[in-house]
């Protein structure tokens, strides 16, 4: 931001020897989001076939309903939306750790290669064993491990520069992308279309097994963010000065990358890669809550929010039901051609 | 379009081979494109003998063997031979025309373009013949090609990376689009399920008959703006000074390239990276004179195609690899080898 900071409204929060200051306006940022995720979520539990009120949706979820409407809220319609939150907000936080990792808000895992190479070793594990979904997780998480450190270590020139990273990814990313194509192409039709709807990022097979199995692992992972969340932005400053101020660059580092890819596996064992979350959500974010810099929290929430209206636009106002992450393709590959036009060509 | 005399470098500013290695080096692809050609009709999936090739090409029956060769992997030669020559000349152009040394059709976006347009020409419009969704894959390479150089281009001039960017990005927004328009239709899906993987079988060779003009006239098209794509080389302002018209010169180059990328795409879909390599390396054989690098992708970029798809019919005998693959796989080591060098920029 350009402006000049002269004190910004702060909230201390006190308990015992535990202290928690945060910003007013991200409070109020974070408030709002919130409120908007939980009007959207209940418009997406009425909507369907069979349509529902408020006032049913609310009533079942708080278990004041029974039957049908219970059974199409909860059984049905709650773990994709369900879905959809957890794994907006794990690819917001995803896509801010890489966003002030590189200090270069073009660094998204869709882009540089660790989404198509999640995708690589859960199509494997399809394709080749036909494994069970933590298979799937287990294949993703490997996948996305090879292609991130691969990609670090061909970017590595005596430290590594950001752009180069990028179009280091952006080659990896070529290669596996073929690699995935060759795939699906060696397969029987059918699996091949059920792989290609899930390579496009879809929430359609989603069940309850996935959303804990998934959740369970965002859970571990989101509150091991929010502690590495301090030295990342004291990173953010160079890591000559972060070091000074007594963070452990190394450690924090490898820390980070392993939060954010495995996040990102995590979202695309479960779902598909859906692209493009991480790249918008952080920038968003930090537009609303004019932030220094990259802030988990509304990036988690913007994440979430915007996961959920994919959702709802490919199910409900797409002429077809289509998979989420052909949504937010094109709606993120718009904004980035935006953010290309204006930031990009600013800064360079 | 004046014409101009060809720009000639000053004595010691780059070392410029001489005509006689650049000669001998044409000379030399020239025989490995053949040798490659001869290969192509060997080898298979099948193994049928030299004898019954030969029979096959000049003295035809109704031989089962026959016709893999006539069928099968002769129209794959040829398809080889002219997709491969055009994506190579379609990769010359767009790096000199962007001056980016990371420039490829298929990087840029370009083929995504024509595979959009091809994929809503077959999928909307209900057109199944080249002659009409060629039309749609030329807009379609036209329209990005345009996109991404107003997206690439930064008040500093063109940034290499920026343009890379955009490229990824249009290419990201019309591959979902275009996976959108496919999984709603799966006949549609089945039959682009191929050709999606960008590959050189199973097309026969009727597909290629409407595109030959499109590719002479490109080829004419790219020889001519050779001389001012040299000079643009040291600077627009440069060019300027040596009486280079800008305007028409890029117009011509994006015609060229246009007809080159969208035509290769819609005959064999989207193949990537040989426009990034080939050009590298007929740089490094014939110096930076235009004409040469012409001449040589001409020759090469075949040479990589089909080396490449005799590669994917080999490597994991008897099923296939497609050659974009097999591209792939050899080139994204390029671009990475592009980006560690230390002047990302130089072209």
């Amino acid at each position: 931001m350009n402006r000049v900071d002269f004190g910004r409204r702060v909230l201390v929060l006190r308990h015992g020897r535990i202290a928690v200051r945060v910003e007013q306006r991200s409070v109020v940022v974070c408030a709002v989001l919130t409120l908007a995720i939980a009007v959207l979520a209940v418009v997406a539990l009425m909507t369907g076939s069979y349509h529902l009120g408020p006032g049913q949706v609310v009533a079942a979820l708080t278990g004041g309903e029974t039957g049908l409407v219970h059974d199409i809220v909860v059984d049905w319609r709650l773990p994709r939306v369900a879905a959809a939150l957890l794994f907006g907000a794990a690819l917001g936080v995803s896509g801010a750790i890489f966003q002030s990792m590189l200090r270069n808000p073009l660094a998204d895992p869709g882009i540089i290669g660790f989404t198509e190479g999640s995708y690589t070793g859960a199509l494997i594990v399809i394709l080749v064993v036909d494994g069970t979904y933590a298979q799937l997780v287990g294949g993703a998480l490997a996948g996305g491990m090879a292609t991130a450190l691969g990609v670090y270590l061909l970017a590595y020139r005596q430290g590594v520069q950001g752009f180069r990273l990028i179009v280091v990814g952006i080659g990896a990313s070529g290669m596996l992308a073929s690699l995935n194509v060759w795939l699906i192409l060696k397969a029987e039709l059918e699996q091949a279309m059920a792989a290609a709807a899930w390579g496009a990022g879809s929430l359609n097979g989603v069940s309850w097994d996935q959303v804990v199995i998934g959740g369970a692992c965002i859970a571990v992972l989101l509150p091991a963010s929010g502690l590495l969340s301090r030295p990342m932005r004291q990173m953010e400053l160079g890591d000559e000065a972060a070091t000074s101020q007594g963070v452990r660059v190394p450690p924090v580092r490898l820390g980070l990358v392993v939060v954010g890819v495995a996040l990102t596996a995590t979202v695309t064992a479960a779902s598909g890669p859906i692209v493009f979350v991480s790249l918008v959500a952080p920038q968003i974010a930090r537009r609303l809550a004019r932030t220094a810099g990259i802030t988990l929290a509304p990036a988690a929430l913007v994440g979430a929010l915007l996961c959920l209206a994919a959702d709802y636009i490919a199910q409900h106002v797409a002429p077809t039901p289509l998979p989420v992450g052909i949504i937010t393709v094109i709606l993120g590959g718009g904004y980035l051609g935006r953010l290309l036009f204006t930031e990009a060509r600013r800064r360079l | 379009m004046t014409t101009l005399a060809p720009h000639r470098r000053g004595p010691g500013a780059v070392p410029v081979p001489g005509p006689r290695r650049r000669s001998i080096g044409l000379l030399a692809a020239l025989v490995a494109l053949l040798v490659l050609l001869v290969l192509s009709v060997l080898i298979g999936s099948t193994t049928i003998a030299p004898s019954v090739v030969w029979d096959a090409l000049f003295h035809p029956s109704a031989d089962i063997d026959q016709f893999a060769i006539r069928d099968y992997r002769l129209p794959r030669t040829v398809l080889g031979l002219v997709v491969g020559a055009a994506l190579g000349v379609a990769g010359a152009l767009i790096q000199a025309l962007t001056r980016n040394p990371l420039a490829d059709p298929g990087i840029l976006g370009v083929h995504a373009g024509a595979s959009f347009a091809v994929t809503v020409a077959v999928g909307l419009f209900g057109v199944r013949d080249i002659g009409g969704y060629l039309w749609f894959a030329f807009a379609g390479a036209l329209i990005v090609t345009l996109t991404v150089l107003a997206l690439g281009s930064t008040r500093q001039g063109r940034s290499p990376v920026v343009m890379v960017l955009a490229g990824v990005c249009v290419t990201a927004v019309l591959g979902g689009a275009r996976e959108a328009l496919q999984l709603t239709d799966a006949a549609a899906f089945d039959a682009m399920r191929s050709w999606n993987a960008g590959s050189i079988v199973g097309r026969p060779l009727e597909l290629l008959w409407p595109i030959l003009p499109f590719f002479a006239i490109a080829l004419v098209l790219a020889f001519t703006v050779s001389g001012p794509l040299d000079a643009m080389a040291l600077g627009d302002e440069v060019a300027v000074a040596q009486g280079v018209r800008l305007a028409p010169t890029r117009l011509l180059a994006i015609i060229a390239l246009t007809l080159l990328a969208g035509g290769a795409t819609a005959v064999a879909g989207p193949i990537g990276f040989v426009g990034l390599m080939v050009p590298h390396v007929a740089r490094w054989i014939a110096g930076p004179d235009q004409r040469w690098i012409f001449a040589y992708s001409v020759l090469l970029a075949p040479i990589l195609l089909l080396a490449s798809d005799v590669l994917g019919r080999v490597a994991v005998h008897p099923s296939e690899i497609p050659v974009g693959v097999v591209t792939a796989f050899a080139g994204a080591p390029v671009l990475i080898a592009l980006v560690r060098r230390k002047k990302a920029s130089g072209l």
